[in-house]
Formats: structure tokens, C-alpha cells, sequence
């Protein structure tokens, strides 16, 4: 297996782009899209999903060989959440599962304590659980304690493409992690999923940059070749920020030539 | 009381003074508004101006990516099912109003069952349930029945039905209803007084209060809406706006929509006072989008399907398909009188077809019940 593998839950994943079923003019897209960006793990709405025999299944545009992670988008409480999941677990959806609790249809801000509980009770059953939150670094530590495979914290407002505007909690969030680090939601342009990942972000989570973008396949290559270069940057280790320019020669330098 | 409710209790006596407030609006005030990010009631005001009308294009520009970011390329079909045109009300713009001598109709529940098959084989998965306001014809256990029935066949049943109290609400959302739309028709208490001469829905108060107590008994989302033309346009949809915002900041959890019923002929004759051109009815649904970038905003098929499709990716994000306005309009028979003039006739399938064939995703799913 690659030796830089995603791994959550003892399951090795190559991709550290994760991608999003929603929003595309066209379900047909979405194949090629796995196909540009190599992502193999596909968040779907539950709401979306239309479980009846003969319904229009989103389903189908997935290609089978992508991990699917059906998202409780619509919850309002962790007993919502932890519904839908089994919902979607039973149609045969697999044990993966993100959970969205979302309070606030303005802002579409998560809320951290339903998530945590879902968490809880979610893990417990046997699910691979990804917990999408607001960067709270206590709850950060707590979900993973709750036993959560990842912790999923935005980068800004879902659909807002404002990038890492959460970025000084997420420093905080993936310092500490003992778990994968995934940023989720308001990443807007390949520049902020390379940001995120040489911060030392484990993954990112792209939907609306790419489903939106005027040729959604060119954009979900960009966003491949942007994950992988902020990787490569983070294993190769980033330059320390500093506070004022330093010569290549410090003051020092002369020293090595005596 | 809050801060809409109160602008609507004096907005009852000074909408004079709105109106000439909207009217007032200069291209500056536009250029202001549309530079904002999070526009407010002003803002909204002037995008509603006789002066925005210049703007348009960078409205529809702004609409756009707005639309593009919050919802993606995708619009919700659902389909209407009158469930009896029994009335007690005397609606002057309405083909239900009590005193048209046409004999009423309501469905058995195996006519309902027999209904919903035939939507639910055109792929709808969403059905608005409507009747008119007489509970003696469709009395509680009868509505219970039939919520509960649609509820096994389609993943949301929204109620589009006379106003309930908070009982009423709880009661019709434990039996499957979740999602609430009704239409205040207009905001100006004395044109409303006029165009309600009798029966229940002269309570302009109550109906108004009716979403919030919606939201309260747990319905997950919830629409208002004016019916533009009865009275003076900008005026109507300012506050339906405002009504939609105040919903949204009570509360956030819910799913707030806007729907833009444009006045239409009801077969008897009943002319708008106040005829809403198209290129105002866009500009309301523009500046609708842009004040509620988060609410779902709909337009029916009284609306000719050129339309309906140009203002797709506008900010239009569910819209009717393959509607019947007729009690048992899907079903074989003898048609009843319709509610309202059909413009848009087209299929489900056709307006699947012409979805597609604008870039977008047709989609007839957006909820799952967790409970």
C-alpha cells in the first residue's frame, strides 16, 4: 500500500481529497469526476437519496469502486442523525457515516454538541464515524475520546468558498490531534485545500468549489494536484513562518568559513 | 413583538409612506444595495425600487452565483394535489370562492391513493396538499387519513391549506405533514379586507401569525408568499420578504421559502388591479434571492414555460411539474373548476427534459424523515 496512505478506521485510502455528490448540473458528471480527481470517498446527502424501487437513485452515479459517506444533512439532533445513519446503513449504504447536525439553515453552522453525542452513540454501533463541527479544539478531543475515526472541522461557511478563515483553530485542532484531521466545508479554490494540507491537515473536503465551477472536471483535477502539493510541502517540511525577512546569510554565516 | 411584526402594524396604516419611500429610491441607493454583502431591509427596498429596473442584469449576475453557491445547479419538482374545493371563503380572485355555483369535489381516500400512484409513476417524490377552507367537508380525521397515506408514498408532504392554530399544526405534523407553505396574498391590511368580504379567512392576524406557529409545532420548512397583483407589487413583496426573514431569524433551524404566485385569471373574470409585467416579476424573484440567499424560492406553473425556464439558475430553486389545479385533475373523468389557469401544461418528463437541456440537475428528493 502507499506508503502516505489516508487511514481511517484500519481502512487505507490513497486520495486525501475527498469530494461531494451535490450541487452538479449533472449526475453524469460525477463518475468523471472521481476520475479527475482519484477521490475515493463521495459524501451523499441522505435527504437526497431515494431509496423507492424505481426512483431516480443517486446512488448509480457513484462508481462502486468510491467508499460512499452518506451525510445526515436535514438532522437537527444527535436522535436525527443517529436515525438517518441507520437508515442509510440498512439500504446498504456501508458503515461510513458523516454527521451534519445543522441548527442554522443561514449560516449552515454545525452544532458541535448534538455531533458529539451522535458521536457516541454512533461509534458504539459499529459505524465509521466522521464528525462535522465548528473548530472547537475541546470538542475536537472529545470526539475523538467518543470514538470518532476523524474530526471534521470547517474551514469556513458550507458553500461560502471563503477558504481557511477558521484557520488559527484549525493549527490548534491538528496540533493536538491524535486522529486524522479532515477540513470540511468553505473550501473555495485549490490554493485553500494546498494551505490546509501544509498545516498538516490530513485531508480536505471539497463539494461546492468543484460542483459549481464552470467545468467542474478541470477543477477537480486542480484540486487533486493542490492536495498533493500541500502534502508533499508538509512531509518535506514548510519553512517556519517568521515575523521579518532573514537573509539566506545571517549574521553568523561567516563563521562556516573559518 | 418583534422587529417585522411591528413594521407590519405600521406598515397597516403608513404604506402610503413605504411605497413613496420605494419610489424615492435613487441609482445610488441601488449601486449601494447590490455592493453589500448581507443586504438589509433598506437594501431590499431599493432593490424592489422603479430605479433598480436599470440593474437587472448585474441583479441576475449577483442571483447567480448566489443560487450557484447555496444550491448548486439543481431544482426541486413537486406537484400540487387538491384534495376538495369546498369553501367558505369568498376569495374575489379565487375559482374556489364560495358563492361560484360550480358543484365541489373532494377525493376519497382511494381517490387520494389512486392520485398519488399516478404522480408517484412520474417520478414525483414531494406532493402539496391543498383544499379550501370548509372543515366540515374535510374534517380532522379525514385530513389525518389522508396525510398519513401520502406520507407512505412520498418523502415529503407539504400542506399548502387554510390557517391552523398551534394544535392544528402539531396535530397535522404528527399525522406527516412537514413542510407548511401559505400565502398571505397581500400585506395591505385594507386591499385584504376588500378581497375577503366573508367567512374565515377575513382574519388577516391570524393567517398572518400562521408560519411562525408552523415553525413552532415542527414543521421543517416553511414558504410564504404574496400573490403579486392584488395590491401594489413592491410594496407586497418588501414585506413578504420581511415576513420571510423574520421567519428565518426565529427560526433558524427551519427551512424558509418564498414562493411567487403571480395573479392570474381565475375564470371568472377577476382581474389584477395592480398587473404584474414580467420584467417586475423577475426583478421581485431577483431581489428575493438576493435578500434570502439561504430560502428556497418558487415559482408555479401559472407561469408560461419560456419564462419558467429562462429564470432557471436565476435564483429558481423549486418549481411545480405536470400540475393539476383541478380536484381529481389526475384522475380519469369528469375535471372539476380549477383553482387558478394553468400556463405551464408541460409533463414532468418535458419539464425534466428542459431542465437538462439548460445544464441543470432536476431533482425530486430533498428530505428524509429522521424520525
Amino acid at each position: 500500500m502507499h506508503s502516505d496512505a489516508l487511514v481511517l478506521s484500519g481502512r487505507a485510502f490513497r486520495s486525501r481529497l475527498l469530494t461531494g455528490t451535490g450541487k452538479y448540473p449533472s449526475r453524469e458528471m460525477i463518475p468523471r469526476v472521481i476520475d479527475a480527481s482519484r477521490s475515493e470517498i463521495m459524501t451523499v446527502a441522505l435527504r437526497r437519496v431515494d431509496f423507492s424501487s424505481g426512483g431516480d437513485n443517486i446512488l448509480d452515479a457513484i462508481p462502486r469502486h468510491v467508499t460512499l459517506l452518506p451525510n445526515t444533512s436535514g438532522a437537527r439532533t444527535a436522535a436525527e442523525a443517529v436515525r438517518l445513519a441507520r437508515i442509510a446503513r440498512e439500504a446498504g449504504c456501508g458503515d461510513f457515516v458523516k454527521i451534519e447536525v445543522v441548527v442554522d439553515d443561514v449560516f449552515l453552522m454545525p452544532d458541535n454538541h448534538e455531533t458529539l453525542r451522535a458521536t457516541e452513540i454512533l461509534a458504539k454501533d459499529g459505524f465509521v464515524v466522521l464528525p462535522y463541527v465548528s473548530p472547537d479544539p475541546v470538542v475536537a478531543r472529545q470526539l475523538e475520546d467518543a470514538g470518532a475515526a476523524a474530526v471534521m472541522p470547517l474551514g469556513s461557511p458550507i458553500g461560502s468558498n471563503r477558504g481557511l478563515r477558521t484557520r488559527e483553530l484549525l493549527r490548534i485542532i491538528i496540533e493536538n490531534a491524535r486522529l486524522p484531521v479532515i477540513v470540511d466545508a468553505g473550501i473555495g479554490k485549490p490554493s485553500h485545500a494546498a494551505e490546509a494540507m501544509e498545516m498538516g491537515a490530513a485531508a480536505v473536503l471539497v463539494n461546492t468549489a468543484i460542483a459549481s465551477a464552470a467545468d467542474p472536471v478541470g477543477m477537480a483535477r486542480a484540486f487533486a494536484l493542490a492536495v498533493d502539493a500541500g502534502r508533499l510541502a508538509f512531509r518535506c517540511g514548510c519553512g517556519a513562518e517568521r515575523e521579518r525577512a532573514v537573509a539566506s546569510s545571517p549574521l553568523t554565516g561567516f563563521l562556516r568559513d573559518m | 413583538m418583534d422587529e417585522f411584526f411591528a413594521g407590519l402594524v405600521a406598515a397597516g396604516q403608513e404604506l402610503t409612506g413605504l411605497r413613496a419611500r420605494i419610489a424615492a429610491v435613487t441609482s445610488a441607493d441601488v449601486r449601494r444595495a447590490l455592493a453589500r454583502a448581507r443586504p438589509e431591509a433598506a437594501d431590499l427596498m431599493a432593490l424592489l425600487s422603479p430605479a433598480a429596473e436599470d440593474f437587472l442584469e448585474d441583479m441576475a449576475l449577483r442571483a447567480e452565483e448566489l443560487t450557484l453557491r447555496n444550491f448548486g445547479c439543481t431544482v426541486l419538482l413537486y406537484a400540487p394535489l387538491y384534495l376538495s374545493d369546498a369553501c367558505e371563503n369568498e376569495c374575489r380572485y379565487c375559482g374556489f370562492r364560495a358563492s361560484r355555483g360550480q358543484a365541489r369535489r373532494k377525493l376519497s381516500l382511494a381517490e387520494i391513493e389512486e392520485s398519488a400512484d399516478v404522480l408517484a409513476r412520474q417520478g414525483i417524490r414531494e406532493v402539496l396538499v391543498l383544499t379550501g377552507e370548509a372543515p366540515g367537508a374535510t374534517p380532522w380525521p379525514y385530513l389525518e387519513e389522508a396525510f398519513s397515506l401520502l406520507r407512505q408514498r412520498f418523502a415529503s408532504v407539504g400542506i399548502e391549506i387554510f390557517p391552523l392554530d398551534d394544535a392544528g399544526y402539531q396535530r397535522a405534523a404528527c399525522a406527516g405533514a412537514d413542510s407548511l407553505t401559505l400565502y398571505q396574498e397581500t400585506y395591505d391590511r385594507a386591499v385584504y379586507a376588500e378581497l375577503h368580504p366573508r367567512g374565515p379567512k377575513r382574519d388577516f392576524d391570524f393567517r398572518l401569525d400562521a408560519p411562525m406557529r408552523g415553525a413552532r409545532a415542527g414543521f421543517r420548512a416553511v414558504t410564504v408568499g404574496a400573490l403579486l397583483g392584488l395590491a401594489e407589487p413592491r410594496s407586497d413583496a418588501l414585506l413578504c420578504a420581511l415576513h420571510a426573514r423574520s421567519l428565518q431569524l426565529a427560526h433558524p433551524s427551519i427551512e424558509v421559502g418564498i414562493a411567487a404566485p403571480r395573479l392570474t385569471a381565475a375564470g371568472g373574470g377577476f382581474a389584477a388591479v395592480h398587473p404584474v409585467p414580467t420584467r417586475l416579476f423577475v426583478q421581485i424573484l431577483l431581489a428575493y434571492r438576493l435578500f434570502l440567499p439561504r430560502a428556497s424560492l418558487t415559482v408555479s406553473t401559472r407561469e408560461p414555460p419560456a419564462l419558467r425556464d429562462s429564470l432557471l439558475g436565476l435564483g429558481v430553486t423549486r418549481m411545480s411539474a405536470g400540475s393539476q389545479t383541478e380536484v381529481g385533475g389526475y384522475l380519469r373523468g369528469a375535471a372539476s373548476a380549477p383553482q387558478f389557469a394553468v400556463h405551464d401544461a408541460r409533463s414532468v418528463s418535458e419539464v425534466v427534459a428542459a431542465i437538462r437541456a439548460r445544464r441543470m440537475q432536476p431533482e425530486f428528493k430533498n428530505w428524509e424523515r429522521p424520525k
